[in-house]
C-alpha cells in the first residue's frame, strides 16, 4: 500500500463512519433515537454537560474527579507492589511467606471487592482507593517478580564475582534487568485501575466519569451515555499512551 | 543481601504455613480487638459458616448454587458468543487485507472502552436480565479472541497457505483446514485470558444490573450489612473463576503437547 494512503486512512474511515452514522439515524432512521443517539443529540448532550453541568458537576470537573483519583491510587498500589515484587524475586523465603496468601486472594476479581469497600467505607474517595490497589497491586507484583527471576545466573555470579553487593546490586543490576516486566506490569494495572474505578463510580459515586454513566442511565439519557462512553475512552487511551511515553524515557535501550 | 539458593521443600512448607497463619492470625486479632464493628469485620470462621449456610438456605430467593448457575449461564452466552464472533473474524481478517482494514479502526477505538462501561446500553438494549449481562461479558471476553486468533493466523507460515491454495482450496477451506488448526495454540492462549476477563465483566455487570447471580447476591448482602454473605460471594466467585482457568489450563496444554509433536 503506497505511503500517503496509509495516512490518508485513518481521517477518510473517520468521516466515512460518521456520515454513516448520520445516514442510519437522522436521515433514514433505521435505528430508533430511543435506543442509539443521533449526531445531533449526542452534540447537543456535549454541549450541555460542558455549560451547563449534569449529575453534580461539569465535564471538567468529572474528568479530574476521575483522572486524578485514578492516578493517584495508580502510582501508590503500582510503586507498593513493585517494591513487593522485587523483595519476593530477590528472595525465597519471602516469595514462601507471602506467595501463598497472594495465591489465595488472587483468584477474586477486582470487581468483587467493590461491595466489600462500600460496606466498610461507604461511597467516598477511600473506597474506590481501596479497589483501585485491589486491582492494581496484583500485576505489578507478579510481572516485576517474573522480571526479577528472569535474570539469568550467569549475569548474577558475574555481578557478584565484581563485587556488587547491597544496594547497588538491587539498582543497577536487580532492577534494570526488570525494567521491561515492570512496565508490562504496571500497562496491566493502569488498564485494571481505569476499569475498576469506572465500575466502582457506576455502583455508587457523587462525581467522575462512571457516575455520569450512571445518572445518564437512570435518566434514560442514551447521548449522554454515549458521551460518557467516549470520554472514558479518551481517559483511558491518553493515560495508556502517556505510560508508554514515560517507558521509552525509562528504558532508552529497549528496541521498540 | 538476600539469599538466590532455593529453599528446601520442608523450608518452603514451613514459611507457606507461617505466611498463610501470619494473615489469619491478623484477621482474627482484628476481630478480636474490635478495630470495626463485628458486622463489619466477621471472623474468619463465621464467612466460612455463612458459605456453608448459603448452599442450603435461598437468599434473596435463590440457593447460592442456583445464584453460581445463572451467573454462569450468563457468563458462558457472552463467552461462546465471542468466540463464535472472534475467531472467524480473526482468520478472515488475516486472510483479506480489506477486512483488515475494515475492522481494525473500529476495534482499536471501541477496546478502549472499558467494558463496564457498556452496562448502561446493554440495559438499555437488552434488558437486566439475560441480554444486557451478556453484551458486557461479550464486550470484556471478544478482544482477547480476536487478537491472539488474528496474530496466529498471519504468522502461519506463507508455504501452507500458497500450497492450499495451489491445490484448489477456497477462502472457506483455507480458513477451516489451514489457518485454523495452525492457529489453535495461540488461539487457545487467547481464549483462556478472555474467560478471566468475561468472568470479570460479569461480576461488574451483575454489581450494577441484574436480578439474580452471585454479584446481586454480593450487592443484597452489602445493602443490609452483612459483610459475612460479601466475602461467601467473593469466595464464590474466586473458586469458580479458578476452575474455570485451570480447566482452560488443561486445554491449553494439550494443544501445546500437540503442536510439540507435528
Amino acid at each position: 500500500m503506497p505511503s500517503f494512503v496509509r495516512y490518508l486512512y485513518p481521517p477518510v474511515f473517520l468521516l466515512g463512519t460518521l456520515l454513516a452514522w448520520f445516514a442510519v439515524s437522522e436521515w433514514w432512521q433505521w435505528i430508533s433515537p430511543t435506543r442509539f443517539p443521533t449526531p445531533t443529540q449526542t452534540a447537543e448532550a456535549f454541549r450541555q454537560i460542558l455549560i451547563q453541568g449534569y449529575g453534580n458537576g461539569r465535564l471538567h470537573q468529572h474528568i479530574v474527579q476521575s483522572v486524578l483519583l485514578v492516578s493517584l491510587s495508580f502510582t501508590i498500589s503500582a510503586a507498593l507492589g513493585i517494591a513487593l515484587g522485587i523483595f519476593m524475586g530477590a528472595s525465597r523465603k519471602i516469595e514462601a511467606l507471602v506467595n501463598p496468601v497472594f495465591l489465595t486472594l488472587r483468584p477474586i476479581p477486582p470487581l468483587a471487592w467493590i461491595p466489600l469497600a462500600i460496606v466498610w467505607l461507604g461511597l467516598e474517595n477511600s473506597a474506590k482507593v481501596m479497589v483501585i490497589f485491589v486491582a492494581a497491586f496484583v500485576p505489578s507484583v507478579i510481572n516485576t517478580f517474573t522480571g526479577i527471576r528472569s535474570l539469568e545466573v550467569p549475569q548474577r555470579e558475574a555481578a557478584r564475582m565484581l563485587g556488587i553487593r547491597g544496594r547497588a546490586y538491587y539498582f543497577e543490576v536487580l532492577i534494570p534487568a526488570a525494567m521491561p516486566m515492570i512496565f508490562t506490569g504496571m500497562r496491566l494495572s493502569l488498564q485494571a485501575s481505569w476499569t475498576t474505578l469506572v465500575a466502582s463510580e457506576l455502583v455508587g459515586a457523587m462525581l467522575g466519569l462512571g457516575s455520569i454513566l450512571n445518572q445518564a442511565a437512570q435518566d434514560i439519557n442514551p447521548p449522554m451515555i454515549l458521551v460518557g462512553m467516549i470520554f472514558v475512552a479518551l481517559c483511558g487511551w491518553l493515560m495508556t499512551y502517556g505510560l508508554g511515553r514515560l517507558e521509552r524515557l525509562a528504558i532508552p535501550w529497549r528496541p521498540l | 543481601m538476600a539469599s538466590q539458593r532455593s529453599n528446601g521443600w520442608s523450608e518452603n512448607v514451613r514459611l507457606s504455613l507461617i505466611g498463610i497463619t501470619l494473615f489469619i492470625g491478623c484477621w482474627y486479632l482484628a476481630v478480636f480487638f474490635e478495630i470495626t464493628p463485628r458486622r463489619f469485620l466477621p471472623a474468619p470462621h463465621e464467612v466460612l459458616f455463612q458459605f456453608a449456610r448459603l448452599i442450603q438456605e435461598p437468599f434473596t430467593g435463590f440457593t447460592l448454587g442456583q445464584h453460581l448457575l445463572s451467573s454462569f449461564r450468563r457468563f458462558l452466552n457472552g463467552f461462546l458468543l465471542a468466540i463464535a464472533i472472534g475467531i472467524p473474524l480473526g482468520l478472515l481478517m488475516a486472510l483479506s487485507r480489506g477486512v483488515q482494514l475494515l475492522v481494525t479502526p473500529v476495534f482499536e477505538s471501541v477496546r478502549f472502552v472499558a467494558p463496564i462501561a457498556w452496562v448502561p446500553f446493554a440495559a438499555l438494549w437488552f434488558g437486566t436480565g439475560i441480554g444486557g449481562p451478556t453484551l458486557v461479558i461479550f464486550m470484556g471476553a471478544f478482544p482477547p479472541v480476536l487478537i491472539n486468533t488474528y496474530r496466529g493466523a498471519i504468522y502461519v507460515d506463507r508455504k501452507y497457505i500458497e500450497a492450499a491454495k495451489m491445490l484448489g482450496a477456497g477462502p472457506i477451506r483455507l480458513m477451516t483446514q489451514v489457518l485454523f488448526p495452525a492457529s489453535l495454540p495461540s488461539i487457545v492462549a487467547g481464549l483462556r485470558i478472555s474467560a478471566g476477563l468475561g468472568w470479570q465483566s460479569l461480576v461488574g455487570a451483575e454489581l450494577i444490573v441484574a436480578s439474580s447471580g452471585v454479584g446481586y447476591m454480593m450487592v443484597k448482602g452489602q445493602a443490609s450489612i452483612q459483610t459475612q454473605i460479601v466475602m461467601a460471594g467473593m469466595i464464590a466467585i474466586g473458586l469458580v473463576g479458578l476452575l474455570i482457568d485451570i480447566l482452560l489450563r488443561r486445554v491449553e496444554r494439550r494443544f501445546n503437547r500437540y503442536q510439540e509433536v507435528h
